[in-house]
């Protein structure tokens, strides 16, 4: 039972990170119907910019700040850049332009930083056990900062003029230009909030997986299967997917399929839900008109 | 629809010898592409083993290419996974040639069947939907596939995490030719039949299909042809020519192991479909002259920077060149044929009148 609840609340921690970087994916999606293939590699880099600030001898949480703060600018310049002049060009053309991001960010990692793999210091210490050895002090923190972020990103595209003007901007580009949003600038914002969510969720599994230039597939992976599981439209259903793969992940790895074969456990989720229920859990069914 | 084409053929009497779609192949171009076999055939007797071994992987890796060319450039659909089923063709060819001793030869169609079902296996969940979640199931694929290759319980047959090593196929009939130089002209012959298969699949009934779904499935759905039949067959052919180019590598090379077919390979197929064009059939050559190629002359430079030139050439592509080098030569000859056409038409005109 123990045992049981441990590898839940593993899961959970997990589960957390997750949600963030599946979050971040659906932004994305919803305002520009494009899937970041590179989200997992921009969170990476970022992980390694923090590491960087830290061996500098810079406090970890001012270190946490500056490189999310970063990643927020990264954004918004891959958005300008790359983003915008194929933003109506085929599927194929998006793809290839995020795979090109993906392998570029992913070499300038190797290269920078070198390929051998890092620990990451975690933030979170505590003097004795919690909840009776349930949880380790760094999924604790880790889950309680994830959600604090959901929280913010939640307050802000609730109750504040700009949240909204970014929703309508999403929601229906023309009829937002029309009422005076800007929509260009609300696209550029919107992936320099995801890049930031991202370089979060990095940094805060940086201690568990450690830092590789390769540290993020599996995530990103996991992130898609909770963004497909709870629909890839829709934000609060990224959220919960991305909780419920992480939980489902472990679960499956300790007494199912071994841990040997995790990855595989989210593309069974894939393929389970594009078969049962291709909307996801909350989204709205695909109709296309004629 | 054919009345539309005569009255464009009637008002416009020049238009439809340059628009029909050629009949059979040109004379000029069985012509080139005799040359250019007779060309690859000589290297065997020229070329140093490295370099025929460097070849060899050239049309490997041309026929994986091809297999994601009749995908994306005639049906259009994305897959990021293809190294996958490269990775089943070759692990197919390896545990019969190793654990069961078959000849090499013997054990093509059995991979091209198995990756070919495997195919329709992953398409068919995937492929009732748009675009994009092909990608995103076809990355899961890929990121998948070497876990799935180093699990405990089939590593009786796979070798797990070692992998399994092969022996040396060796020229049959007593012919006067070393090991590498028939793998060669084996690669070579199995690539030919390939391509003249795809070639012959693009062109009938069956491509027109294909390219109809591409443009409009709307429309070709309500022309009668079954979307969801047709894409996961197409994805099933597609699977199947990357497998057999997987057989062909591990006859090639008589080894394999999980971690050659991570992500990365997936990937490097997908940068050779983009650079070599992804609708032209002879643009998957040089898809595979870049997978084989480039690396080797970027790892000079240093460790990362293959990454980084995939990377950036992936992107300057499709900012300038998204048809890629088949693509780009293509239009370059349409041009030239329509200013030769239009120039014996000025020198027609003086004479007419």
């Amino acid at each position: 039972m123990n045992g049981l609840l441990h590898q839940i609340a593993s899961g959970v921690a997990s589960g957390a990170i997750y949600a963030s970087v599946a979050l971040a994916l659906v932004m994305i999606y919803q305002a520009t119907h494009h899937v970041n293939f590179a989200q997992g590699e921009m969170a990476t880099l970022s992980s390694y910019v923090a590491l960087t600030l830290i061996h500098v001898g810079i406090p970890y949480w001012v270190a946490f700040a500056l490189a999310v703060a970063l990643s927020f600018v990264l954004g918004v310049m891959v958005e300008r850049v790359l983003m915008r002049p194929v933003m109506n060009a085929p599927v194929l053309t998006s793809v290839g332009v995020f795979i090109g991001l993906l392998l570029v960010i992913n070499a300038l990692d190797g290269w920078i930083f070198g390929y051998t793999i890092k620990a990451f210091p975690s933030p979170f210490h505590s003097a004795h056990p919690l909840a009776g050895g349930l949880v380790s002090p760094h999924e604790l923190g880790e889950t309680g900062l994830t959600l604090v972020v959901l929280t913010l990103v939640w307050v802000f595209f609730r109750f504040t003029p700009l949240g909204l003007a970014m929703r309508a901007a999403a929601y229906n580009p023309s009829s937002a230009r029309l009422c005076g949003v800007r929509v260009n600038r609300m696209l550029g914002l919107g992936w320099g909030l995801a890049a930031a969510i991202g370089a979060a969720a990095g940094i805060m599994v940086a201690p568990v997986v450690f830092l590789d230039p390769n540290m993020m597939s599996g995530i990103l992976l996991y992130a898609f299967a909770g963004a497909l599981l709870g629909g890839i439209d829709n934000a609060l259903g990224a959220v919960v997917g991305g909780f419920t793969v992480g939980v489902l992940e472990n679960l499956f790895g300790a007494y199912v399929v071994g841990t040997e074969l995790k990855l595989t456990v989210a593309l069974i989720i894939i393929v389970a839900v594009l078969l049962a229920k291709p909307a996801g859990l909350f989204g709205r069914a695909v109709q296309s008109r004629v | 629809m054919r009345d539309n084409g005569t009255e464009q053929g009637v008002g416009m009497p020049d238009l439809p010898r340059a628009s029909q779609p050629a009949r059979g192949p040109g004379a000029a171009r069985v012509l080139w592409t005799a040359a250019f076999l007779a060309l690859m055939v000589s290297f065997t007797f020229f070329a140093s083993s490295y370099h025929l071994f460097q070849l060899t992987m050239l049309v490997v890796y041309a026929v994986a290419v091809l297999g994601m060319t009749i995908l994306t450039g005639y049906n259009g659909q994305i897959s990021l996974g293809h190294g996958a089923f490269f990775a089943i063709g070759s692990y197919t060819t390896a545990i019969l040639m190793a654990n069961y001793d078959w000849p090499y030869w013997a054990t093509l169609p059995v991979a091209a069947v198995a990756s070919a079902l495997i195919g329709f296996l992953v398409g068919f969940p995937a492929l009732r939907l748009g675009g994009l979640y092909l990608a995103l199931t076809t990355f899961a694929l890929a990121v998948a596939i070497p876990q799935i290759l180093k699990v405990n319980a089939l590593s009786d047959y796979t070798g797990g995490v070692q992998g399994l090593t092969m022996d040396k196929a060796e020229a049959p009939f007593h012919l006067p030719l070393s090991g590498d130089q028939w793998i060669y002209l084996f690669t070579l012959a199995v690539g030919c039949l390939v391509f003249l298969v795809a070639w012959n699949l693009t062109r009938g009934r069956t491509g027109r299909s294909m390219k109809a779904v591409r443009e409009h499935p709307v429309a070709a759905e309500a022309m009668g042809i079954s979307l969801a039949a047709l894409k996961t067959r197409t994805f099933a052919v597609s699977a199947m020519f990357t497998g057999i180019a997987g057989a062909l590598s591990s006859i090639a090379v008589q080894f394999v192991a999980p971690d050659s077919f991570n992500f990365f390979l997936s990937i490097t197929l997908f940068v050779g479909l983009v650079v070599g064009g992804v609708d032209s059939i002879p643009g998957a050559l040089f898809g595979g002259a870049f997978i084989e190629f480039i690396p080797n002359i970027a790892n000079d430079i240093s460790k990362a920077a293959p990454g980084a030139i995939y990377g950036a050439i992936l992107i300057a592509c499709m900012f300038l060149m998204p048809r890629g080098v088949g693509g780009a030569i293509g239009a370059l000859l349409r041009r030239r044929a329509a200013r030769a056409a239009s120039g014996a038409k000025l020198a027609r005109a003086p004479a007419a009148q």
